[in-house]
């Protein structure tokens, strides 16, 4: 099976509110997919069609080119995690595993090597009524893994972890990347994703508002700008606004410039005797890139996620 | 299907309060059936001062617990022959007062018997063996001439308003009559019963009766032998019975009732349906774990995860029942299987006497209510899946499950509203405990208060079974449609 999501024109009415607007949008196999937008901004609907849970008002979701419904061990195609928290609290979390496995005909082994990976170790005999929030993403994560699937969908997996659980699931997540697997991770938080994703869908009110490479993203966002540092700011911008540049303080002795080379500037800050001290190509943050894109789709809604 | 039936047989088993919830149903069923004969207190007064102990009724020759006292005016029959008489007068009658003539195996109480006979108040009949009774023909005269005619095993009864036009009632075999019976007139009048039901209140009052009947135009034939002897069947009565003769013309006063035995409420007798009478109890237990089985997914939003794991969704549901009608079953056939050797054992200890009841129908109870248990988890389940809710599951399947049996059987409402109940709700289940028939032919109280449910053992089942079949109709409907 191939290891792809499919989704295609999604639209999906609640009421009177537009969950999903024709979101459209491919995840591929050996990377991972950053799913990224504000709260409302149709995350969680998208995955519950692509899961078969919501029914879509129009257009289709497909898994390795199937729809989810059809799937007969659905387990072994996609591994999903949409909500840490669903869980009986008086079962244990291995116990929570096991039925999962006898669900997909999986014996009772693989449930311990899914307990192993995920670190959940001794702690899986406990209720997993008793667990945070951390500890139950990772048992989410190792119900994903259970049917070992080449599509891996995950909502939200860094809420409530720790910064050593932060690090483990960036690991993780590259790592089921690199061994072929199709991986969708969403976030409300860009910069969680930094440094973890290689491809991103933005999305806000329920479309796909940028579906692009990291690096061209980062890249677009940059723009042709140069961040500059000087003893003296106020000279600077002076010979560079006069030589047609566009030009902003960003802090006490940095300055942005843009419509100039980095080389023009050199030449124009040494032939005014201008000090400077560094001089670079300027590189927007994932956050500022991100903030630039939806700044026009955030929806101010609380809730949905 | 096995995959989602192990899941969910996985699910049930690793939730604790779930299994202990299912086998508290045990233990409840049991203890609330022993408060009924472990509270109760027992004082028997008779003439002699008789304790209640060892104080069970005779049985007829089908097994059942029989009255069988009456005045038998007799002689011996050897073989073949015929009794003929006229009842000229049936007086101080109650409606099941019977005078006739009888061929009875012997003396013994509980013998087989056959009998042509004319009632009180509903004319001529021709019975045998206790349970069986066909009506003769309608007549208009009050008094009848009965004849009776033994051939081999072959009882005959015939009936004529005039002596000289005969119709018959019916031909009936009887076993293990032997060769030499007991053949003649008989004189029965039962307890006068009245009973006046009201909201929360059943008054019952009576008393002992005698009735007298005239024989004339008495004639035998075949192989009769010895005087005509008089014999008060079934010990003395203490009441002033007996006959006279003059002319050819019998005079007989006697008493007591040639019927099956009746249980209602307040008899000393207690059927196996006496004994499953905490299965309410253990039913509710079975309702709450079998609503929460479905409504915590609900609640937890665990759902999901099991659709997600099994998209198809009427195959999750119906694995879903499987699973825990399976295992309402269990505990239903071990909780009645525990309540009816530990209750009966309780009733005898306070000298209560129990009705008997056959290996097969202590098994078709003990399997009704595993039934029982099954069908009313289903359907708690099937609601929970529609309502979300567990509140709102419990108070729904409980109000329309146990309440209606309650109130029917715990004599709250009169017996009218009370039959209703039993017949067109979920309740109508619980008649698959209902061991002992209705006899048209006694006279008694047959309300579900007393044991008697207003439909069949199946028929109340199929009632709780096709509300069960429209919750689960309704539910798959709603799961496929609905967003998880």
């Amino acid at each position: 099976m191939e290891a792809t999501i499919e989704v295609t024109g999604l639209r999906k009415r609640f009421g009177g509110t537009t969950a999903l607007d024709g979101m459209t949008f491919t995840v591929a196999a050996g990377q991972v997919t950053g799913f990224v937008g504000p709260n409302g901004a149709g995350k969680s609907t998208t995955m519950r069609v692509v899961l078969g849970l919501d029914a879509a008002d129009a257009g289709h979701a497909l898994v390795g080119g199937r729809p989810y419904r059809e799937l007969r061990r659905p387990l072994h195609h996609v591994g999903s995690l949409l909500d840490a928290g669903a869980l009986q609290p008086s079962r244990s979390a291995r116990n929570h595993l096991l039925w999962l496995a006898h669900s997909q005909g999986l014996p009772a082994k693989r449930v311990d090597e899914v307990i192993a990976v995920t670190g959940l170790g001794p702690a899986a005999k406990r209720k997993a009524g008793g667990y945070s929030l951390g500890m139950r993403q990772r048992l989410g994560i190792a119900a994903a893994l259970l049917g070992d699937p080449p599509v891996l969908m995950l909502d939200e997996p860094f809420n409530g972890m720790d910064p050593e659980g932060i690090v483990w699931m960036r690991t993780f997540l590259r790592d089921k990347a690199r061994e072929g697997r199709a991986v969708l991770v969403s976030s409300h938080l860009m910069s969680e994703l930094q440094d973890t994703a290689d491809h991103l869908v933005v999305v806000g009110r329920g479309k796909v508002i940028a579906d692009t490479s990291v690096a061209e993203l980062i890249a677009a966002a940059s723009g042709d700008r140069v961040t500059l540092r000087t003893p003296d700011r106020t000279q600077a911008m002076t010979v560079l606004g006069r030589a047609g540049g566009t030009v902003a303080a960003t802090g006490a002795d940095t300055v942005t410039v843009g419509g100039l080379t980095s080389g023009a500037v050199v030449a124009l800050l040494t032939d005014n005797a201008v000090p400077f001290t560094e001089i670079a190509a300027h590189r927007a943050s994932l956050e500022e890139a991100y903030m630039e894109l939806t700044r026009d789709a955030v929806e101010f809604q609380a809730g949905q996620s | 299907m096995r995959h989602l039936i192990h899941a969910e047989w996985t699910k049930f088993r690793t939730v604790r309060g779930w299994v202990i919830g299912m086998l508290v149903a045990i233990p409840l069923t049991v203890l609330v059936g022993l408060l009924g004969p472990a509270g109760s207190q027992m004082s028997c007064a008779g003439p002699d001062g008789q304790p209640c102990e060892n104080n069970v009724p005779p049985t007829g020759p089908g097994g059942e617990a029989v009255h069988d006292s009456f005045y038998f005016l007799h002689r011996t029959l050897t073989g073949d022959g015929t009794i003929t008489a006229r009842v000229a007068t049936l007086t101080d009658a109650e409606p099941w007062s019977k005078a006739g003539v009888i061929v009875k195996r012997d003396t013994e109480v509980g013998s087989t018997y056959a009998a042509v006979l004319l009632t009180g108040g509903h004319g001529v009949r021709m019975q045998h063996d206790f349970t069986e009774d066909v009506a003769g023909p309608v007549s208009t005269s009050d008094h009848q001439w009965l004849r009776l005619t033994r051939d081999g095993n072959t009882l005959t009864g015939t009936t004529s308003p005039d002596g000289e036009h005969w119709a018959t009632i019916g031909s009936v075999q009887l076993g293990g009559l032997g060769d030499a019976v007991q053949a003649g007139m008989f004189v029965s009048s039962p307890e006068h019963v009245e009973i006046t039901r009201g909201f929360g209140s059943v008054d019952a009052s009576g008393g002992p009766t005698m009735a007298t009947a005239t024989f004339d135009d008495v004639s035998v034939d075949g192989g009769w032998a010895g005087d005509w002897r008089g014999t008060e069947v079934g010990g003395e009565s203490g009441m002033d019975t007996g006959h006279q003769e003059s002319g050819g013309e019998f005079t007989i006063t006697g008493h007591g009732d040639i019927a099956p035995i009746v249980p209602d409420q307040g008899s000393r007798g207690r059927t196996v349906e006496n004994a499953l009478i905490g299965v309410f109890a253990g039913l509710i237990a079975v309702l709450v774990v079998a609503t929460l089985f479905v409504t915590s997914e609900h609640r937890r939003g665990l759902l999901r995860t099991s659709l997600a794991a099994s998209p198809r969704r009427g195959q999750l549901f119906a694995a879903k029942a499987v699973v825990i009608g399976g295992v309402s079953f269990v505990t239903g056939v071990a909780s009645a299987a525990l309540a009816i050797p530990l209750v009966e054992q309780v009733e005898v200890a306070k000298g209560m006497f129990l009705f008997p009841a056959s290996t097969w129908t202590e098994v078709r109870v003990v399997l009704g209510t595993g039934l029982l248990f099954a069908v009313g988890a289903v359907l708690a389940l099937a609601v929970g899946m529609l309502l979300r809710r567990s509140a709102g599951t419990v108070t729904t399947v409980v109000v329309g499950v146990v309440l209606p049996y309650l109130l029917a059987v715990a004599s709250v409402l009169p017996s009218g509203p009370a039959e209703w109940l039993t017949a067109v709700t979920p309740a109508a289940g619980f008649a698959v405990q209902q061991t002992v028939p209705e006899y048209p032919q006694v006279n008694a109280s047959y309300t579900p208060a007393d044991g008697y449910f207003p439909l069949s053992p199946g028929g109340g089942f199929a009632v709780l079974c096709a509300y069960a079949v429209a919750a689960v109709v309704l539910a798959v409907v709603a799961l496929r449609r609905r967003d998880a």
